[in-house]
C-alpha cells in the first residue's frame, strides 16, 4: 500500500532532515510509528499524504507515485484515498461539529454531499460519543471531543489509507479504547491500511507492526 | 458555489463584530452619496416645479430669494413689505392677473397665507371637505396642516401672537375653519389660507368692537365731538369674528395702503409678461419683478456647487474606507493563515480558497447593500419633508 524508496527530505532553514532508504506498509496492515519528538514521524505522514514532497526519492501509495503528481493531482488523490487525523485536529472554530465533519465534502467538491453522507456523519459522531454535540461550535469542545471530531472527519469518506497523528493522545482510557476500536473496525470493514503515530505504549500491542522511528533513522530502513 | 457561500456565511456569522463593522462602513459610505443625490433631486424637483408654475412675482426691492421663498414656499424670512397698491398697479396694466399674497403670521407653527380666491384657481387647489373662503375670519387648511393639528370644518384655529410680551403688538385671532384642501404635495399642504382682510385683522389694521356712539361708560371714551368719537385703549376689541359681531369689523384708512408681502403676476401671454417685466426695470419703481424659475435656478447652481465639494469629500472618505477594508481583509488573511493551511491540508484547491474569500466579500457587500437600500428607502420616504427642512425652511 505504501512504499518509500531512497527518500531525502529537509526543511530549507532547519537542521532537521529525513533519510529513508526503504519503507513499506502492506494493504490492510495496521502500523504504529513511535519515536521521540522531532524524529520525523509527522513529516513521514505528511510525505505519505502528499502534503509535502520529498527533495529526492519516491513515495507511492496504492501504486501511485505521489511525489510525481502535480499539486492538484496530489490533492485530488489525498481526498479520494487518504483519511488524515492531524495532530492538532485542524478544526475550524466557526463551524459546528457536523459541519466540521462534512467540511472535506464541502470544500473539495470531489465527493457529493448527499443526505446519506449526512446521516452517516451523524451516526459516526454518535458512535464516537459526540452525537449530542453536532450543533456545537468547535471552539466550545474539549480537547478529547475535538480529537473525536477530527477522527470522524477522516473516517467519513471511507478512505483506503488512514494516517493518524496521535489520534488518541488527548483521550481518557475509556474513550481511547473506544476510538481505537472504531478506527480498527473502520480499517477492517473497508480493507484499509492504518499508519498511526502514537506515544501511547499501552496501545501498541493492538497494531500489526511497530516502527520505532529513532531506530529506523539510525538503521536506515527495515 | 452554494457550499462556498454556506461556509462563507458560517464564517461571517461567527465573526459578528468584524462583519458588523465592515457592513456599517460599506453601507454608510454608499448611503451618503446616494441619499445626498436623492435629496438634491427631490429638492430640484420640488423647488423647480413650483417655481416654473409661478410666472412672475412683484415684491419690494431687496433679496429676490427671500421674496420667492416667502411667496411660493411660505418661508420664514419675511421680505420687505409692499402695499396692496402694487397689486392694483399690476391690474391697471391689463397685462397680468395680480394675486396679492401676505405671508407673515402663523397659526400653531403653520404659515397663514392671506390671499384672494384667484390663488386657489391659479394653483388648481380644490376643497376636499367643507367650503371655500367666504366670510371675514374664515380659514381653509392645507391637507397636511389639517392632519397635523387634527382640525375639521367647524373647528377653530387661533393665530399666534408675534411677540408674547408686546401688549401693543399683534393679538391672536380665533379663525373659523371652513374647509380643508385636497392634497397637492406642495407647500400649499402646509399652509393656512385666509382672505387678505383677515390677515389685516390679525395684524390689528382692522378690528371690531362695540358701537362707540352707544357706549355709556365714560371711561371708554377719550374724546367725543359731533362728527367723531375717539375711544380709549380700554375699549374691548373682538378676538373672534362671529355672525353677531361681523358687521362691527371695519378698517381705518385706504385698503390700497395696507401691507402685503408680494403679488403673483400671471401674464395673459408671453408678450404681456415681457412688457410687464420691462415696466419694473426703471430705477424709479420701488418694487422689483422676478421670475422665480431664474431665482431658484441660481439657488440650485449654488447647491450643486456645494454638492460637488461634498462629492469630492465623500470620494476621499470612500477611498479611505476601501483602503481600510482592503487592510482589514489583508490582516484577516494573515490571521487566518492557519485556517487556510488546514483547508489546503484537507485537499482544497487554491481556486476554492479564492472562491471562499470571494463569497465572504460578496455576502458582506450584499448585507451592506440591503442596509444601504433600507436607509435610502427611509430617506426617500421622508425626502419631501427633509427637503423642506433643509432647503426651504
Amino acid at each position: 500500500m505504501i512504499r518509500i524508496q531512497d527518500l531525502k527530505f529537509y526543511y530549507r532553514l532547519g537542521e532537521f532532515s529525513l533519510d529513508i532508504r526503504e519503507f513499506s506498509v502492506t494493504k490492510g496492515e495496521k502500523v504504529a510509528v513511535i519515536g521521540p519528538s522531532g524524529s520525523g514521524k509527522t513529516t513521514l505522514l505528511n510525505l505519505v499524504g502528499g502534503i509535502i514532497i520529498p527533495r529526492q526519492g519516491m513515495v507511492s501509495v496504492d501504486h501511485i507515485k505521489v511525489n510525481e503528481l502535480n499539486d492538484t493531482g496530489r490533492r485530488d488523490f489525498r481526498v479520494a484515498n487518504i483519511g488524515f487525523v492531524f495532530q492538532d485536529f485542524e478544526l475550524l472554530d466557526y463551524l459546528n461539529v457536523l459541519d466540521n465533519i462534512l467540511h472535506t465534502y464541502r470544500i473539495t467538491g470531489a465527493m457529493s454531499l448527499d443526505k446519506g453522507v449526512r446521516l452517516r456523519a451523524a451516526a459516526l459522531a454518535k458512535e464516537m460519543g459526540i452525537g449530542d454535540k453536532l450543533k456545537r461550535h468547535a471552539n466550545d469542545l474539549s480537547h478529547g471531543e475535538k480529537q473525536r471530531v477530527a477522527i470522524c472527519r477522516a473516517l467519513l469518506p471511507r478512505p483506503k489509507l488512514i494516517l493518524s497523528d496521535e489520534a488518541t493522545g488527548n483521550l481518557d482510557p475509556a474513550n481511547k479504547t473506544r476510538i481505537l476500536d472504531r478506527l480498527f473496525r473502520s480499517v477492517e470493514q473497508h480493507d484499509a491500511t492504518l499508519l498511526a503515530v502514537t506515544h501511547d505504549h499501552e496501545l501498541l500491542k493492538r497494531f500489526d507492526r511497530i516502527v520505532d522511528f529513532q531506530d529506523f533513522q539510525r538503521n536506515q530502513g527495515f | 458555489m452554494i457550499d462556498s457561500l454556506y461556509v462563507a456565511w458560517k464564517y461571517i456569522s461567527f465573526s459578528k463584530i468584524k462583519t458588523a463593522t465592515l457592513v456599517a462602513c460599506i453601507a454608510l459610505i454608499s448611503f451618503l452619496p446616494i441619499s445626498l443625490q436623492l435629496l438634491l433631486d427631490e429638492s430640484e424637483r420640488q423647488l423647480m416645479s413650483r417655481a416654473v408654475s409661478t410666472p412672475l412675482i412683484v415684491g419690494a426691492k431687496g433679496s429676490a430669494l427671500d421674496l420667492v421663498m416667502n411667496t411660493i414656499y411660505f418661508g420664514d424670512e419675511i421680505p420687505e413689505l409692499i402695499t396692496q397698491r402694487a397689486s392694483e398697479l399690476v391690474m391697471e396694466t391689463d397685462l397680468a392677473l395680480p394675486i396679492p399674497v401676505y405671508v407673515r403670521f402663523r397659526a400653531r407653527g403653520h404659515p397663514i397665507v392671506g390671499t384672494t380666491l384667484d390663488y386657489f384657481e391659479f394653483r388648481g387647489l380644490k376643497v376636499a371637505e367643507g367650503r371655500q373662503l367666504a366670510l371675514l375670519g374664515d380659514c381653509v387648511l392645507g391637507a397636511k396642516v389639517a392632519e397635523k393639528v387634527d382640525l375639521k370644518p367647524g373647528d377653530s384655529l387661533v393665530s399666534s401672537p408675534e411677540t408674547l410680551f408686546d401688549l401693543a403688538g399683534v393679538y391672536p385671532l380665533k379663525m373659523k375653519v371652513v374647509g380643508i384642501l385636497e392634497k397637492s404635495y406642495t407647500a400649499d399642504d402646509l399652509a393656512v389660507f385666509t382672505d387678505l382682510k383677515t390677515t389685516w385683522i390679525i395684524q390689528g389694521l382692522g378690528h371690531g368692537h362695540e358701537d362707540v356712539t352707544k357706549i355709556k361708560d365714560t371711561s371708554l371714551i377719550l374724546k367725543r365731538t359731533e362728527t367723531n368719537v375717539a375711544a380709549t385703549a380700554k375699549l374691548f376689541n373682538y378676538a373672534e369674528i362671529t355672525d353677531e359681531n361681523i358687521d362691527s369689523f371695519h378698517f381705518h384708512g385706504e385698503l390700497s395702503s395696507y401691507p402685503i408681502t408680494a403679488v403673483i403676476a400671471v401674464p395673459h401671454d408671453k408678450k404681456s409678461g415681457t412688457i410687464l417685466r420691462g415696466r419694473y426695470l426703471s430705477g424709479e419703481v420701488s418694487q422689483q419683478i422676478v421670475r422665480p424659475e431664474e431665482v431658484i435656478d441660481g439657488l440650485l447652481q449654488n447647491i450643486f456647487r456645494i454638492k460637488n465639494v461634498l462629492d469630492a469629500v465623500i470620494s476621499v472618505v470612500a477611498l479611505a474606507t476601501i483602503l481600510a477594508m482592503v487592510l482589514v481583509f489583508a490582516l484577516s488573511l494573515r490571521l487566518r493563515q492557519r485556517e487556510i493551511k488546514t483547508i489546503f491540508k484537507l485537499g482544497c484547491r487554491r481556486a476554492t480558497i479564492v472562491r471562499l474569500l470571494a463569497s465572504e466579500i460578496f455576502i458582506i457587500l450584499l448585507i451592506s447593500a440591503v442596509f444601504c437600500g433600507a436607509l435610502v428607502l427611509l430617506v426617500d420616504s421622508f425626502a419631501n419633508d427633509l427637503v423642506r427642512m433643509l432647503f426651504i425652511r
